[in-house]
């Protein structure tokens, strides 16, 4: 298989102008800043983080809902921001698809299924009535949904199958990238099961690219074959998923780690405690952000922000500590 | 005698459809300073089984037990006024949304101090002394100036430290945590539940956990029970249930997690959990369980050390299944 | 052609999930014993509005000069072949009342339909769009509200002449911003939901967003204010009607019969009765079938 890049950003940057109120100052939120990456056909890049860490951004803006502040973006070579033409939009429009993570607020309750899945193809094909509602079908019955759903409300179903529902609208377009917005953390153990083998089946099929986004990161572990960490908007370590996995560098990301907890009684893990809340983003720390809760601060942390760059290591890490080698 | 007995508790709603039973048959108890664990997903009744214990559910509901015991009190024929002094100051519980379960029209420390009053007595300065003791308890940082903040001027994780030290205001010999961290970021789940295993300890309480989340099962709990579509599938140790499940469930359940995953396909549960018209008739599982056979289909069955099921497993292998020819798993009769 | 084919073939497919719909809509419907009360005595309201030149006796404007304000049948004096009385000019009561019916609702349907159309489309433009068309939109409403209502009704009727059609006109205006902003604000509430979102990542335009996709969700409340001022519209069709800014003599409108029949309350109390009791029995109908509708479609009144 060859590995075409079908999603560039270069530095995104996503700033939101906070009007003050009577009793509250205005202020700029920095949601996203400086995010850096590429994604390959049939690969998953999974983006990591805390609420407030910029990943919902991120996703609005490779969905073409919001525009970025600053940085390139290029989806499937072409760049976002010189291409204005209707064409060209719709093009950019049919390349990048989204599965939200709420299955209940995502699908239009008045809108039976079949409607639902045909309305991509109204707006953004010549198709006839039949051979919408045949492409409908076909993808219906590869999302393992029974061919009479067509007729139904999503109410009727259950939080499981809603998911395959999105999962079908997303993929009605035949997009190269379907973005991933937490997609099975809304749902239980076993139907989380069935919804992620979907998703590895359809991307070896579809050979699809991913833009998984979790907080999980058991389930990050399982499906991402690279991963980005984020936290207050700034991506602090991204690397394949074995280098993140099996020797994390940056204080953050082992602190997430360790976190997570594990489904295994026997192992009793050391674990790296972070004091503290994660900060306001109208108000975010000086130097680098995780300073405040950052078991390796030093003086250096509180004053100079840190960029990511190659670490020692061989992957990206964005932190003091790591380059001059500090540990805890 | 447990702190906490319940033998046989079920609990049924009327709807539009008729009774729909919501918890059923289900028995555990709790010693004081033991963690116990119910795990289920959605639908298993395991927030509605504790809220019964409360006296919580709406009128609909009809709660019926063989024993619903705490310290010796029956909680059954108590009357509400009896049970009113109970809950709150010897049972407490803490529920998933930190950001609803307080009244956000009063600030932290009048919320905290209504319920020490209700229970405790004592004059204004003594209240608010041990307002101020109970936030830092909880880890909440410059506790005195907290006691005049409202909920919506602080984050999830430090309303559900505002939450735990309301609940544990009155000292509670049994504390009911309803997934106390679902809402809440990983770091700050892992924070809140080290609190509360530590409050647990610190104070010989007796603590129920319930969860969907099985890592957070097997760090805090001690012991566990299963439950699947109201039924209790399974008690055990927490080592031995993740090590040797005895129910076929729980077993799917523990290969369903993608941690536990060896290949890029996970083994998944095929189906869904019933739901009130769809009930099978015999084994309530057995629609999706792997081992099932006729007799599963057709006969409920009944608990043998702990385990509802026919054929309990023993290392992942069915003790006295009929065999190969009907099941998948060749040479899985003991 | 063939998509109107297929909306004819779906449409027939679709029987179950809606018949289910409805069933479910009259099991919390009928729940309400008012309401189907209500529900009936508009439907017998509707049949005679439309069989009126059927079934009434005499026609509304004719004038029996020997028959002058007979009292009804039942009474001392009363006359079979006008079985509510006549009027001080010989017209038959009954005749009059079925008539007036139409135009009563005639009334409530054109208010509602101008108000429902029109509210809808600023109410909806203004949460989609917000920015400086939203503030100026919602402040003129706003502006509207702060009068009263029937003042403002007057005044417009002043203003474009009196007669029925204006009166419905000037009654429309004064409901629109009760549209605009429920309209508005669930449009605000909607706009912000994920399958709204996704319709956009498809590519949706923004009138396929305003009424296909968000405007089937903002119905249930709207539904059930357009019952609620069905009834005021009546109600106020007929105060402009008794001030004499209404419909015009000798037009059978039930306001305009009360008024002309206002000297004649102390001799000849059924004239001045049968108007006021149609106008209250029909208004208390609707305003009971709207409750019922509330309870069937607001989810949030839904149990188990």
């Amino acid at each position: 298989m060859t590995a075409e890049t079908v999603l560039e950003a270069r530095d995104l940057h996503r700033f939101y102008e906070v009007k003050g109120g009577m009793f509250s100052q205005g202020g700029t939120v920095k949601a996203l800043s400086g995010a850096t990456f590429n994604l390959e056909a049939g690969k998953t890049l999974a983006v990591v983080g805390e609420s407030g860490c910029g990943k919902s951004t991120l996703a609005r803006l490779v969905t073409l809902i919001e525009n970025p502040t600053s940085g390139a973006l290029k989806l499937g070579g072409m760049d976002v921001a010189t291409a204005t033409s209707a064409e060209d939009r719709r093009t950019l429009r049919q390349m990048v698809q989204i599965v939200f993570q709420d299955p209940y607020g995502s699908l239009n309750p008045r809108q039976k299924i079949g409607a639902i899945l045909e309305e991509p193809l109204k707006i953004n094909t010549s198709m006839s009535a039949p051979e919408r509602k045949q492409a409908v079908m076909d993808m219906m019955a590869r999302v393992g949904l029974r061919p009479e759903a067509y007729y139904r409300y999503p109410h009727m179903f259950s939080g499981g199958q809603r998911q395959r529902i999105a999962i079908a609208r997303a993929l009605m377009l035949k997009p190269k990238i379907v973005i991933l917005d937490e997609p099975v953390s809304a749902l239980d153990v076993s139907i989380q099961a069935q919804v992620l083998n979907l998703l590895t089946d359809l991307q070896q099929e579809m050979n699809l690219a991913y833009l998984f986004i979790s907080h999980d990161l058991s389930v990050v572990r399982h499906i991402a074959d690279e991963v980005m960490v984020m936290y207050l908007g700034r991506p602090v370590e991204y690397g394949t998923r074995d280098q993140i996995f099996s020797d994390p560098q940056h204080p953050y990301t082992r602190a997430l780690l360790s976190a997570t907890p594990m489904a295994d009684p026997n192992k009793k893990r050391e674990r790296i405690k972070l004091i503290g809340e994660l900060p306001s983003p109208l108000s975010p720390p000086s130097g680098c952000a995780f300073h405040p809760r950052c078991p390796l601060v030093n003086d250096r942390c509180k004053s100079e922000g840190p960029v990511l760059h190659h670490a020692t290591s061989g992957w990206d890490v964005s932190c003091h500590a790591v380059e001059e080698g500090r540990k805890g | 005698m447990s702190l906490l007995d319940i033998k046989n508790l079920s609990v049924e709603f009327q709807t539009a459809h008729g009774m729909f039973r919501a918890v059923d048959g289900v028995n555990f108890n709790v010693d004081k300073g033991q963690i116990l664990s119910i795990v289920g997903e959605s639908g298993s009744g395991k927030s509605v089984s504790m809220l019964a214990l409360m006296g919580l559910l709406p009128w609909t509901a009809k709660v019926t037990a063989d024993v619903m015991t705490f310290d010796g009190i029956d909680l059954l024929s108590i009357s509400k006024k009896e049970r009113r002094k109970i809950i709150g100051k010897d049972i407490s519980m803490i529920f998933q949304e930190p950001m609803t379960s307080l009244n956000p029209c009063f600030t932290v420390g009048y919320q905290i101090m209504e319920v020490m009053k209700e229970h405790l007595g004592g004059t204004k300065k003594e209240l608010e002394k041990r307002a101020v003791e109970l936030l830092g308890m909880v880890g909440i940082p410059a506790p005195e100036s907290r006691l005049k903040a409202y909920p919506h001027q602080m984050s999830g994780g430090m309303n559900q430290r505002v939450m735990i030290a309301m609940m544990i205001a009155c000292k509670p010999r049994l504390l009911i945590a309803d997934e106390p961290t679902t809402a809440l970021d990983v770091t700050i789940q892992a924070q809140i539940l080290e609190l509360l295993v530590e409050l647990q300890k610190k104070q010989d309480m007796a603590l129920v956990l319930i969860t969907h989340d099985m890592g957070v099962v097997a760090e805090t709990a001690e012991r566990v029970v299963v439950q699947y579509a109201g039924q209790q599938v399974e008690k055990q140790e927490v080592k031995g249930l993740f090590n040797h499940p005895g129910h076929p469930y729980t077993h799917a359940l523990l290969n369903a997690l993608p941690e536990r995953a060896t290949d890029k396909h996970l083994p998944s549960i095929p189906g869904v959990v019933p739901g009130q018209l769809d009930r099978p008739k015999g084994c309530l599982f057995s629609p999706r369980c792997e081992f099932a056979t006729d007799l599963c289909h057709a006969t409920p069955p009944t608990t043998t050390n702990g385990v509802l099921c026919h054929y309990p497993l023993q290392d992942g292998v069915p003790t006295g299944h009929p065999g190969g020819q009907q099941s998948k798993v060749a040479g899985g009769n003991g | 052609m063939s998509e109107l084919q297929a909306e004819v073939q779906n449409s027939t497919q679709q029987i179950s999930p809606l018949r289910q719909q409805l069933k479910e809509f009259w099991f919390y419907f009928s729940e309400n014993k008012g309401a189907v009360v209500g529900l009936f005595f508009f439907l017998f309201i509707v049949l005679v509005a439309i069989l009126a030149d059927v079934i009434s006796p005499h026609a509304p404007i004719e004038q029996y000069r020997e028959f002058i304000l007979i009292p009804p049948a039942w009474q001392e004096g009363g006359n079979w072949s006008f079985i509510l009385g006549t009027d001080a000019v010989g017209r038959d009561m009954l005749s009059r009342l079925i008539h007036g019916s139409r135009y009563s609702l005639y009334t409530g349907c054109i208010v509602i339909a101008v108000t429902l159309t029109i509210g809808v489309s600023l109410g909806l433009s203004a949460g989609f769009f917000r920015g400086w068309w939203e503030v100026i939109l919602m402040r003129i409403m706003d502006i509207i509200l702060a009068v009263p209502s029937l003042l403002m009704a007057l005044v417009l009727v002043a203003v474009l002449g009196p007669g029925l059609e204006n009166a419905m006109i000037a009654i429309s205006v004064t409901y629109l911003p009760h549209y605009v902003r429920l309209s508005r604000a669930s449009a605000v509430a909607e706009n912000a939901r994920d399958y709204v979102t996704a319709s956009r990542v498809a590519g949706a335009g923004k009138l396929r967003l305003m009424f296909i996709t968000i405007l089937p969700n903002c119905m249930a409340p709207l539904i059930v204010q357009a019952t609620l001022s069905f009834s005021s519209a009546i109600l106020d069709a007929a105060a402009l009607g008794f001030l004499g800014m209404g419909a015009q003599p000798p037009t059978p409108e039930w306001g305009t019969m009360l008024a002309e029949a206002r000297e004649f309350i102390t001799s000849a109390w059924w004239v001045v009765t049968f108007p006021g009791l149609a106008i209250l029995l029909t208004v208390l109908a609707i305003n009971l079938m709207g409750d019922g509708l509330r309870d069937a479609l607001d989810p949030k009144m839904k149990r188990s």
